[in-house]
Order: C-alpha cells, then sequence, then structure tokens
C-alpha cells in the first residue's frame, strides 16, 4: 500500500451526459515512469487533470500519496500542461511564469536568492538564454521548456507531463526524456507522462497505460503494446506497431 | 490655478478624483488582461438603473446604487459560473434589464430632474462630504487588496487552471473582484458619469499594457496614469468649465495615444 503513489479506484468523470472516463481502476508504485497512450478525446488528460484534482471525478476515489484531492498540497505535484494557446496578451516573463512553480503565486518583483534557483531551473532545461524574453515572443517548444522549469523547480514527487514534446525539435526531445529521465532517478520521483509517440513510450516507460474511455491495458510496455491491446484502443491499427517495434527490445 | 483648492467642491472633487483614478486604474489592468471591459459598461448601466431608484425614492441615489450594482455584479458572474453562457450575454441581459427599470424609475419620478443629467456626464460640483467618505474606504480596501489580492489575480488573469492547480480559489476570487469593482464603478459615476466609466477603467491600464513588460510594471503604470490624468482631467474641467468625466477621458486618451506612438518607435528599434 505504501508503494503505491497514485491509487485510482472505480474512477468515473461524466461531462453532462458525456462519459469521458469510465471505471478507470489502477495503482501507480512510487518511483515508476508511467506512459499514458490513447487517441484523441481518449480522457488523457482528463486523467491527468483528476490527478491535479482539478475535476473532481463523479464516481469513484483517488488518492495520490495517500491523500485525497483536498489534503495535497500544490508542491507535491508537478504540471507541464498540454500546449495550448497561451494568452499573448498578458505580459510576463520566463522568469516569472518559473517563479509561480517555485511559491505558488504571481510574482511582483524576483528576490536575490530566487532568481539564482530560477536561472539554475532554467539553464538545467537549456532554457537559461531565455529568461527575460517576453513570453508572447517565445516558440512553442520554448515555452514547453519554460513549463517544464516550472514543474522542476518544485521539486515534487510526482510530475504530470502532457505530451511535453510537442512542438519540440528531435534533438530537443532527446534533451527533454533525458532531463525527466535524470529527475526521476534523482528525487525517486514519479512521472505520468501523456505521449503520441509510442516509441518514446516503449523505450523509457516502466509501465504504459493504454486508454480510451476506459483503460485497456496497464502494464509493461512489452506487454500492453500488443496488436490486441493497440486495436482495442486505437481501432484497427494495421502494421504501424510492428513497423516500430520490430527488432528492438526494452532494455 | 490656486484658487482652485481654496474652493471646497473643488478639493472634495479633486480628493475624490484622486482616489476614484487609483481604484479603476487598478481594478483596470485585470478588467484589460481578463477581456472584461464589457463587463465595466454592463455594471456602470446597472448603477444607472439603482441611481434611478434612488433619485425616485428621493434619498442619496449612491446607497441605492451600490447594492443594486453589487447584486448585478454578483447576478452576472453567479450566471457565468452556473450556466453555459459567456459572461458577455449575461452582462447583455443585466445591462438591458438595469436600463430598463432606470428609465421607468425615472419616468414615475414625473417632475423633470436635472440630477439624473449629472450621473450620466458626471459633474465637479456633485461630489459631497458623504461621497468622500465612501470613496476613502474604498480606497483602504482597495490598497489592501494590493497585499492581499493582486498576486492570485495576476495569476489567475495569466491562466486559471494553472492558478487552480496552485490551490488559489479562482472562483471565489472572481466574485471578491466583481464586487470591488462594482463599488468602485458606482463612486466613480458622479465624477465621470455612467456613459464613460467603462472607458475611465480601461483606458489608463490599456495605456499602461503597451509600455510595460511585466504585469506588476503594468499595474504601477495603470495606476500613476489614473491618477494624473484624474488630476489634469479636473483642472482643465475647472479652468475651462467643462464637464469633468469627458475631460478627463480625453486627457486618458492623449497619454493612450502617446503609448501607441511611444511602443510603435520602440518596436521598430528593436527591429
Ligand atoms: N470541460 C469539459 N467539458 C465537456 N467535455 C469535456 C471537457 N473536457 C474534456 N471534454 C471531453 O472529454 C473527452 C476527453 O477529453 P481529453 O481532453 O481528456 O482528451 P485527450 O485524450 O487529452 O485528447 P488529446 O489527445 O486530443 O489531447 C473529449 O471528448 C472532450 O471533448
Ligand atoms: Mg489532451
Amino acid at each position: 500500500m505504501n508503494d503505491i503513489a497514485i491509487e485510482v479506484k472505480n474512477l468515473s468523470v461524466i461531462f453532462t451526459r458525456y462519459s469521458a472516463l469510465e471505471n478507470i481502476n489502477l495503482g501507480i508504485p512510487f518511483g515508476t515512469f508511467v506512459s499514458i497512450v490513447g487517441p484523441n478525446g481518449a480522457g488523457k488528460t482528463t486523467f491527468l487533470k483528476v490527478i491535479l484534482g482539478l475535476i473532481k471525478p463523479n464516481h469513484g476515489v483517488i488518492n495520490v500519496l495517500g491523500k485525497s484531492a483536498g489534503e495535497l498540497s500544490p508542491f507535491d505535484l508537478g504540471y507541464v500542461p498540454q500546449i495550448k494557446t497561451l494568452d499573448r496578451t498578458f505580459p510576463a516573463l520566463p522568469i516569472e511564469l518559473v517563479s509561480t512553480g517555485l511559491n505558488a503565486k504571481w510574482p511582483a518583483a524576483i528576490g536575490k536568492d530566487d532568481n539564482k534557483i530560477i536561472m539554475d531551473s532554467l539553464e538545467r532545461v537549456g532554457a537559461g538564454n531565455l529568461a527575460r524574453r517576453p513570453l508572447n515572443k517565445l516558440s512553442g517548444g520554448e515555452l514547453q521548456r519554460i513549463y517544464l522549469a516550472r514543474a522542476l523547480i518544485r521539486k515534487p514527487k510526482i510530475l504530470v507531463l502532457d505530451e511535453p514534446a510537442t512542438g519540440i525539435d528531435w534533438i530537443g526531445e532527446k534533451d527533454i526524456h533525458k532531463i525527466i529521465d535524470e529527475y526521476k532517478t534523482d528525487f525517486n520521483a514519479t512521472i505520468i507522462m501523456v505521449t503520441h509517440d509510442w516509441e518514446s513510450a516503449y523505450h523509457h516507460a516502466d509501465f504504459v497505460l493504454l486508454l480510451n474511455k476506459v483503460a485497456v491495458c496497464f502494464d509493461k510496455p512489452e506487454k500492453a503494446f500488443t496488436e490486441d491491446y493497440l486495436s482495442q484502443t486505437f481501432g484497427h491499427v494495421g502494421h504501424k506497431h510492428e513497423m516500430l517495434f520490430s527488432g528492438r527490445h526494452h532494455d | 490655478m490656486i484658487e482652485a483648492f481654496t474652493q471646497s467642491f473643488m478639493l472634495r472633487a479633486m480628493l475624490a478624483g484622486i482616489l476614484v483614478g487609483f481604484m479603476s486604474s487598478y481594478f483596470g489592468v485585470f478588467i484589460v488582461q481578463r477581456r472584461m471591459s464589457f463587463m465595466g459598461s454592463g455594471l456602470a448601466h446597472a448603477a444607472f438603473g439603482g441611481v434611478a431608484l434612488g433619485i425616485l425614492l428621493n434619498t442619496e441615489p449612491l446607497w441605492i446604487a451600490i447594492p443594486f450594482t453589487i447584486i448585478a455584479s454578483i447576478g452576472i458572474t453567479l450566471l457565468k459560473d452556473k450556466t453555459k453562457l459567456g459572461s458577455d450575454t449575461s452582462i447583455g441581459i443585466l445591462f438591458a434589464i438595469s436600463v430598463a427599470l432606470g428609465i421607468i424609475f425615472l419616468s414615475l419620478k414625473r417632475s423633470y430632474t436635472a440630477d439624473a443629467f449629472a450621473y450620466l456626464f458626471g459633474s465637479i460640483l456633485s461630489v459631497q462630504t458623504s461621497d468622500l467618505y465612501v470613496t476613502i474606504i474604498l480606497g483602504i480596501i482597495t490598497l489592501l487588496t494590493l497585499f492581499r489580492y493582486w498576486s492570485r489575480w495576476a495569476y489567475t488573469s495569466f491562466d486559471r487552471e494553472l492558478a487552480s492547480t496552485d490551490r488559489i480559489p479562482v472562483t471565489t476570487d472572481d466574485y471578491v473582484l466583481n464586487i470591488l469593482l462594482a463599488i468602485t464603478i458606482v463612486i466613480s459615476v458622479k465624477l465621470v458619469g455612467i456613459i464613460l466609466v467603462a472607458a475611465f477603467l480601461v483606458i489608463p491600464a490599456a495605456s499602461a499594457r503597451l509600455v510595460a513588460g511585466t504585469f506588476f510594471r503594468m499595474t504601477i503604470i495603470s495606476i500613476a496614469l489614473g491618477v494624473i490624468s484624474s488630476i489634469a482631467g479636473l483642472f482643465t474641467s475647472y479652468l475651462f468649465d467643462l464637464p469633468s468625466g469627458a475631460t478627463i477621458i480625453l486627457v486618458q486618451a492623449a497619454i493612450f495615444l502617446i503609448s501607441v506612438i511611444y511602443q510603435k518607435t520602440s518596436a521598430q528599434e528593436s527591429i
């Protein structure tokens, strides 16, 4: 029981007559990397928002770090949201956004001590040079790095990422995975990551959650990525997965 | 010039102008970033309904207008919160109801009242000592929110969902903001007038947005512009015997124009 970071029982989420998640049951052990894979509209983001306490489930319970959503501290969780249309009219700097990760409030001014911690965090994701560029002038990939720095700076036990690699170039993507893997080992953190990249899920994750309203499968990658489960999740997948995984093995 | 201050009505108007300029331009930054300027219009017209009821009942209109506008503001926030309607729709509906009520109230009054005109267009002469007390109290409350709420409202304005993940009570904070906004609008109405008060809220913040790189600077610059334009506008209005609200708005518009030019030229330099 104590080695379970996130425990989900009979969880359902219904948006006015439309059910987005149905009867999910799973336990995510501490210090594991979980990839969530599923088609658009499968409820992946919804599931993350339930973990974050942003959406209350209509049925069932969720326990994160043994606490209910109400008891959870914002510093228990780091969150990299799915890249969305940032409000480009809001005057803000990357260091300000990252400082919200540190202090959970919007800064008026940033002190010397905080500034150093924030700069370290930005350097770590390779965005040190962006610290004082207007947020609304950044590219999608640059913005993702800033959000990653914001999530890591609070040293959360659980890191929740919603398609963090979207908009990031191939080299950058390797970078980001390296940073996340390092963070996981250094802090024995639990990583929950939504991704459309089956290959990276296959190689990085300890567990894969195949999600399409229901949890089709929650298991080790080599067990989850089978023709049968994938077609249950995505409909008919043809030869895509054979092309992806043939000749490769986990570890 | 000096004699302006020896006249007690002018002194009252000046003091009220500084306070009201401070409050509106402070709340204005949230209005601008949350794209709520229609809310300013809507509440100003709700204030019209309240003022008309006050005139009909032969009491100080402000004492009726404040609760009336607060109720409208809570109504708008509730409708937005609990239904699928966008806030512009709920504002549009309450806007119309308030104005309709106001017209009926005034017509019931029969005797033609010039008072209503003072509220529509604003007037220096109309600021009473009791108004000043309300304004000072609200000024103090506003100053306190600078420390308690600024950062929360700012965070929520930037990204509502992110603020929620940090356990900011975004919905409750909305009510607090909208109620204070309602009171600010009502007390601004005497100087600026119902018709122009929405612009009065938004122009300093919009000018500040053009020149500021952070939300905190935007707030400080907006407050400075709001206070300066109120003082300058009231002076000009006194010297040339012009309506105070219109004069203040034109001063603000001039500042806005300068900000636009400043932003254009500094943007060109950085290319
Ligand atoms: N607030 C909401 N109100 C109503 N329906 C919603 C809401 N949020 C999500 N949905 C619906 O729930 C379903 C799941 O949405 P969700 O965002 O979780 O999908 P997703 O798996 O993250 O998809 P994507 O891969 O496109 O990001 C969708 O059909 C969506 O329309
Ligand atoms: Mg999603």
